[in-house]
């Protein structure tokens, strides 16, 4: 009964997940509740299976064992209620489009087969873009953007799709300050309208400035939890190996104070 | 009046209709083929099309177009499954897949053609027609099924539009959506292999690949805009199907089929050079502007530099002292710089800045290097 209450206050639920690529595994036996309305970073190092954990969770990736829910159902009957924003390196940017169209994509779920992209949509596609401060880009193509721009298309495409949890992959990549800041706004924002956000991050440095969960995973996941529970030395050394530059640096300063 | 324009020259007319449907169909999907980095997926269909060909004549035993086209179809969509089987569940890649399956069906292919030339029939002749296309032997009812099969292709184009552009540009977000990617990649498939098999009596195996990738790199150089591309690429397609037809048949010994691609490709060959944005000419003249107004501008900037030294900004100094501190060839950037009445040069080597040079030296300097938007 008590255990029911609190899956039921999960955004997500994953239990067991194992995801293989032959022989090999990248996920091994993951556990993760993530509670609705935080901002959660999915931290490690390069080949955790960061990507593939985000994209196991969005049934994109058949796991080898385990199960995933969404806010209590399967992925599948749950695809309106998430939004998804890819890496950049994903798509051909040389894609012969505009920005405002490739926002308007983040509507296709809703519209459903067949039909075209209603002055609404195309209302709220604009509204996006200006939220991401892209407003004097719309009709740009998409081979004049900049990678920090294509960025805030991504997440600007992710916001039209007005959904209530969402996964962004890498968001911060490749781009400059004044973008790093306008995303981490939005995802704020995003968080103080009760929405839920799971990021693929790679920078330690920002970790707790930015999100409140976190989940520090190499292949099998180290720890997890709030920011400042989980990032304690010892895991961090765990994660990674003891060669993160971070830790150094992070010991020196408490060296220090 | 159509029957009396039917007549009037039967099989121009006949010709002229098929590379007409042939030029649309392969010209609107080859924008989907390019852009999904699938050109030479048209190239093994149309040879994996051709073993099919010869298994429905021995089964029919008569050149009964729909027959022959099913065959196609089914062989090339078999080529297609092959593909990715080879690529899912060998390591190998998807060029290694692409050369093998392409040899396989198209040897399979030839092999049942020679046996087929054993094979006591009246029909038989005008098979191997299908290897690079032949005109002449196209008859009222392939135009018939051609037409209903572009017509297909079309409707289907118009109905999945949002579908197919999605699935173009980003397949895994569409999959987030929820839209069944790999039905819509089977069917998106399908009517290439129709668009492919279409073409295949008319320009033939060997050559129909360039009808599935040469409209689309056409058209790309022209638009950015999707619609546009499909429009133009469908343009591209029956424009050199229909001029392809009228010089094949004005020259005399030149086959149709052939022609048509050689057309399809000079239009590639102009796009590419002399497009506006994308074209090659046209980057050569852009850069060589862009080049000359950075000399031109650094120029500005550095004069504005020297001149500090000096209470009257105007003053003039002599090119060489101008030259030492700037780069590059100080007396065409002046020359530049003149013609836009921005410097000044009273006597033979003195050159000192107009009100608006000067003033268009101080806002570079204030500007440069800063992006206008920041990021």
């Amino acid at each position: 009964m008590n255990a029911k209450l609190v899956d039921d206050d999960c955004a997500v639920l994953v239990q067991d997940l194992t995801v293989a690529y032959r022989e090999k595994p990248v996920l091994w036996d993951i556990d993760l509740k993530i509670p609705k309305g935080v901002l959660l970073a999915i931290v490690g190092p390069n080949g955790a299976g960061k990507t593939t954990l985000l994209r196991s969770i969005m049934g994109l990736i058949k796991p080898a064992a385990g199960n995933v829910s969404i806010f209590g159902q399967s992925i599948h009957q749950q695809k309106k209620a998430i939004g998804y924003m890819p890496q950049r390196g994903s798509v051909d940017w040389d894609f012969p489009t505009d920005a405002l169209d490739v926002v308007m994509m983040g509507r296709y779920g809703h519209l459903g087969w067949f039909k075209r992209p209603s002055k609404t949509d195309k209302k709220l596609a604009l509204d996006a873009l200006d939220r991401v401060g892209m407003a004097d880009f719309s009709h740009h193509q998409l081979n004049q953007l900049s990678g920090g721009q294509q960025q805030r298309v991504f997440l600007a495409r992710a916001l039209v799709q007005d959904a209530d949890l969402y996964f962004m992959d890498e968001p911060f990549v490749g781009v400059d300050a004044v973008t790093e800041k306008t995303i981490i706004e939005l995802l704020k924002q995003l968080r103080s309208q009760a929405k839920t956000v799971v990021v693929v991050h790679h920078d330690l440095q920002t970790l707790s400035d930015y999100f409140d969960w976190v989940s520090l995973l190499n292949v099998r996941q180290i720890a997890y939890g709030a920011v400042n529970d989980v990032l304690t030395q010892e895991n961090l050394k765990t994660t990674y190996g003891g060669r993160s530059a971070f830790l150094t640096a992070n010991q020196s300063a408490h060296n220090q104070s | 009046m159509i029957a009396e324009f039917f007549q009037f020259n039967y099989t121009l007319s006949i010709v002229m209709a098929g590379a007409f449907i042939l030029g649309i169909s392969s010209g609107l999907l080859s924008s989907f083929a390019v852009l999904r980095q699938q050109s030479l997926l048209g190239d093994v269909i149309s040879h994996a099309a051709f073993p099919g060909i010869a298994i429905a004549f021995l089964i029919m035993m008569t050149k009964d177009p729909l027959a022959l086209f099913c065959g196609a179809m089914v062989s090339g969509w078999i080529g297609t499954l092959f593909v990715n089987a080879i690529v899912r569940f060998t390591t190998l890649s998807y060029d290694a897949a692409f050369g093998i399956i392409l040899s396989v069906f198209f040897g399979l292919g030839i092999v049942l053609l020679s046996y087929i030339q054993k094979v006591p029939s009246s029909e038989k002749a005008g098979l191997n027609s299908f290897l690079f296309g032949s005109a002449s032997t196209m008859l009222y009812q392939d135009i018939i099924t051609m037409a209903l099969f572009c017509f297909i292709i079309i409707l289907f184009i118009f109905f999945f539009w949002k579908e197919f552009k999605l699935l173009s540009f980003d397949p895994d977000f569409m999959s987030s959506l929820g839209f069944p990617v790999h039905k819509l990649n089977l069917l998106l498939t399908t009517l290439l292999v129709i668009s492919i098999v279409i073409g295949l009596q008319m320009v033939g195996v060997v050559l129909m690949s360039a009808m599935v990738i040469a409209p689309a790199a056409a058209a790309r150089q022209w638009t950015s805009h999707l619609g546009a591309m499909v429009f133009l690429s469908g343009f591209f397609g029956l424009l050199s199907g229909v001029i392809g037809t009228l010089l094949s048949n004005s020259i005399p010994h030149i086959s149709t089929g052939p022609m048509i691609v050689v057309i399809v490709s000079f239009f590639v060959v102009v796009s590419l050079l002399f497009a506006p944005h994308r074209g090659l000419i046209w980057n050569w003249i852009q850069n060589y502007h862009y080049r000359s107004n950075i000399r031109a501008n650094s120029m500005l900037v550095n004069m504005l530099l020297f001149s500090e030294s000096q209470t009257d900004p105007y003053h003039c100094h002599q090119l060489s002292a101008l030259t030492a501190i700037g780069r590059g060839p100080a007396l065409r950037a002046m020359k530049e710089l003149q013609r836009q009445q921005l410097v000044r040069n009273p006597e033979a080597d003195l050159w000192g800045f107009t009100k608006r040079g000067y003033q268009k030296a101080q806002h570079l300097q204030a500007t440069l290097f800063k992006d206008d938007h920041g990021y």
